[in-house]
C-alpha cells in the first residue's frame, strides 16, 4: 500500500536593490537572510555531513565534487527556523524550504509563512540601507532574460516503487499539470518560439525528459537520489517542473493532486499511461496555449489535450478511490481537480479567481484594454513581475487578495502562527522545538539529524530517518520533561 | 426520470416569466456594471503601485540562473 505522502517545497526568490551599485547578488541574499532574527534563532551549521546530491535515482553515482562552506560560511549562509524549515543563500537567491508536511493544506500555510518570513528579512534589511537602495523581492522563476530559478517540491516515496515506473507514469502528468498549476508569463525566454503570453514560468527552460541536472539541461523528471530519510525504505522524488505561485488555491491543487498521483504510482494503479512523443515538445506547446485547446501527440497515435490527458489521471483516481480510504483534504483535492478541468473546458477565464495564470492573464487583459496598450509595453511586463512582488502593500496579488478577488484556502491566522511553530505530525516538530527550547545547545541540523553541544567532548547526534517520528504526540512529553538539551541526549541515549 | 427532466428543462426555457422579468435583466445589468467598477478601481490602484519607469526597471531586473 502506498506509503503516506510527506511533502514540502522550496522557493527560490528573486531579488533586486535599486540603486544599488556597491552590493553584489550574494551579498544583498546574506544580508536579507541574516535579516532574520526571530528570538529563538541561533548560530547553527547545516550540517553537510549526511548530504550527497550527486547519488542518481538511476542506480550509479556522478563523479564530482560537492562544495560545501566553511564553518563561517555555513552559519551566514544557512538558518534552520523555528518552525522547522530552511532559510538560507543559495546560489544567488534567497531560498526557503518548507517543514515537512502530511498534506498539500499544510504545505500552503508553510509557504505562506515562508513570504512572511521573506517579507520580515527585507523590512529589517532594508533599514540598514540607505533610503534609496531598497530590497525588493519576487516569488517568481525569471527575469525575462533567460536566468531562470526554480520552486521544487519533494514527495516521500517508497523505495519500492521502481524509478523507471515513477518516470513512465508521472511524465504525462507533469507536463499537462501546467493548465491549473502555472503561474503565467509575458513573452517568451530561452531561444523559444515568440508568444505574447503563456502558462508557464518554467516551461521555456526545459530540455530534457530524464536527468540530474536542476541548472543547466533541466530534465523534466529530476533524478536527484538524497531521500534525507531511511535510504532502504524512502526515495524523495524531486520536482522541478514547477511554478512558484502566488495562488493558495493552485498551491494546494498543485501538490494535492501530484500527491494523488504518486500514490497511483506506488500502487501501481495506472497499468496505461497516455505516453507522449515528445515530452519537452509539449510541455512547450501546451505552455504557449492560453485557450488550452491544443492537441498533443501520443506514442499510440493518438492525439489529445492537455485537459484530457489530466482527465484520464482524474478518471484513474476515481476508480483508485473506490474502495480505499480517503481522507477530506484527498475528497476536497479530487472535488476541486474536477471543477477545476470542467471550467478549463468551458472557458478558463471563469477560473480568474482559482490559477495564477489565469488570474494574472485577467488582470493583464484588463489594463491592456482601459489603457490601449499592447503585449509589448513596458507596464505590462512590469505588471508581470509585479504581480510576484511579496510586499502586501504593492505585490499585484496582494492587492487582489486584499479586494477579495482571489480564492483562499487557509486562514491568515494559521499563516502568522506557522511562522514561529512547526507542523505537529512530522519530525518538523521534533526540530522545530529543539531549536525554539534549546537554542544555546544546537550545534547542527539537517532534514534527517539534530546535533547538539552539550559540554562533553563529542558532539551528540539525533537521528531522524523516520519522517513521521518525532511528532508531537511521540516527542511532547519528552521535550516537556527535558529541561535542557543534555536531558534530552540522557534520556534518548538511555 | 428522464421524462421529468425534459419538463423541467423545456419549462426553464420557455418560462415566460424569466423572458418578460425585466427585474431580472436589470440584475444582470447590475452585475456587469459592478464588476466594470470594480476592474476600474483595481487597474486605478495598479496605476497608484506600479513601479514608476517601468522600462528602466524591467530593464534592470537582472538575476543569476538558479536551481
Amino acid at each position: 500500500m502506498a506509503i503516506k505522502k510527506v511533502m514540502g517545497t522550496e522557493t527560490e526568490y528573486g531579488i533586486f536593490i535599486r540603486n544599488s551599485y556597491d552590493l553584489d547578488l550574494i551579498s544583498q541574499c546574506i544580508l536579507v537572510v541574516n535579516s532574520y532574527r526571530p528570538e529563538q534563532l541561533c548560530k547553527l551549521l547545516w550540517d553537510y555531513d549526511l548530504e550527497n546530491p550527486l547519488v542518481d535515482a538511476r542506480g550509479f553515482k556522478v563523479e564530482g565534487v560537492v562544495d560545501t562552506p566553511s564553518q563561517k560560511d555555513n552559519m551566514a549562509l544557512n538558518k534552520v527556523l523555528p518552525n522547522g524549515a530552511r532559510y538560507y543563500v543559495d546560489h544567488a537567491h534567497p531560498e526557503y524550504s518548507t517543514p515537512e508536511c502530511t498534506n498539500p493544506r499544510d504545505v500552503v500555510i508553510y509557504e505562506k509563512a515562508g513570504e512572511k518570513i521573506l517579507m520580515i528579512s527585507r523590512h529589517n534589511a532594508n533599514s540598514i540601507l540607505p533610503r534609496d537602495q531598497q530590497i525588493l523581492i519576487y516569488k517568481n522563476n525569471s527575469d525575462q532574460k533567460g536566468n531562470s530559478y526554480g520552486s521544487h517540491e519533494n514527495y516521500l516515496m517508497s523505495r519500492d516503487t521502481p524509478f523507471q515506473r515513477i518516470k513512465e507514469k508521472l511524465i504525462p502528468f507533469l507536463v499537462t499539470r501546467q493548465i491549473y498549476a502555472g503561474s503565467g508569463k509575458v513573452g517568451s525566454e530561452n531561444n523559444t518560439d515568440e508568444v505574447d503570453y503563456q502558462i508557464s514560468q518554467r516551461a521555456d527552460f526545459f530540455e530534457t525528459d530524464v536527468g540530474l541536472d536542476t541548472m543547466v539541461k533541466r530534465p523534466i523528471i529530476n533524478t536527484r537520489d538524497e531521500p534525507h530519510a531511511d535510504r532502504e525504505k524512502y526515495r524523495r522524488l524531486h520536482v522541478i517542473v514547477g511554478d512558484s505561485n502566488m495562488s493558495e488555491y493552485t498551491i494546494y491543487l498543485k501538490l494535492g493532486v501530484t500527491a494523488i498521483v504518486l500514490k497511483m504510482i506506488e500502487d501501481d494503479f495506472i497499468k496505461k499511461e497516455p505516453s507522449l512523443k515528445d515530452p519537452v515538445r509539449a510541455l512547450k506547446d501546451i505552455s504557449r496555449d492560453p485557450s488550452c485547446k491544443l492537441k498533443v501527440p501520443l506514442e499510440d497515435g493518438r492525439s489529445l489535450t492537455a485537459i484530457e490527458i489530466q482527465k484520464i489521471y482524474l478518471e484513474l483516481a476515481h476508480s483508485y478511490f473506490q474502495g480505499r480510504a480517503l481522507d477530506p483534504i484527498e475528497k476536497d483535492i479530487l472535488d476541486k481537480w474536477e471543477y477545476v478541468l470542467k471550467e478549463l473546458e468551458y472557458d478558463p477565464m471563469q477560473l480568474d479567481r482559482h490559477i495564477d495564470w489565469i488570474i494574472k492573464r485577467h488582470l493583464i487583459t484588463s489594463y491592456m484594454s482601459k489603457k490601449g496598450c499592447s503585449w509589448k509595453d513596458p507596464r505590462v511586463l512590469m505588471i508581470d513581475l509585479q504581480y510576484h512582488d511579496i510586499r502586501e502593500d504593492k505585490g499585484l496579488f496582494y492587492l487582489l487578495q486584499k479586494e477579495g478577488k482571489v480564492e483562499r484556502i487557509v486562514r491568515e491566522e494559521e499563516i502568522i502562527h506557522a511562522i514561529d511553530n512547526p507542523p505537529q505530525d512530522t519530525r518538523a516538530y521534533f526540530r522545530g522545538m529543539c531549536i525554539k527550547k534549546y537554542k544555546n545547545e544546537v550545534f547542527g541540523v539537517n532534514w534527517d539529524s539534530i546535533s547538539f553541544n552539550i559540554g562533553e567532548q563529542s558532539i551528540k547526534r539525533i537521528l531522524m530517518a523516520e519522517p513521521l517520528k518525532g511528532t508531537k504526540s511521540h516527542v511532547y512529553e519528552l521535550i516537556e520533561n527535558s529541561a535542557t538539551a543534555r536531558d534530552l541526549v540522557n534520556y534518548l541515549s538511555s | 426520470m428522464s421524462g421529468e427532466g425534459q419538463q423541467q428543462k423545456t419549462k426553464k426555457k420557455d418560462s415566460p416569466q424569466r423572458l418578460r422579468d425585466g427585474k431580472l435583466r436589470t440584475d444582470i445589468t447590475k452585475k456587469a456594471e459592478k464588476l466594470k467598477e470594480d476592474i476600474d478601481r483595481i487597474i486605478e490602484e495598479i496605476d497608484e503601485v506600479l513601479e514608476e519607469n517601468a522600462e528602466e526597471f524591467v530593464k534592470n531586473y537582472v538575476q543569476r540562473g538558479g536551481q
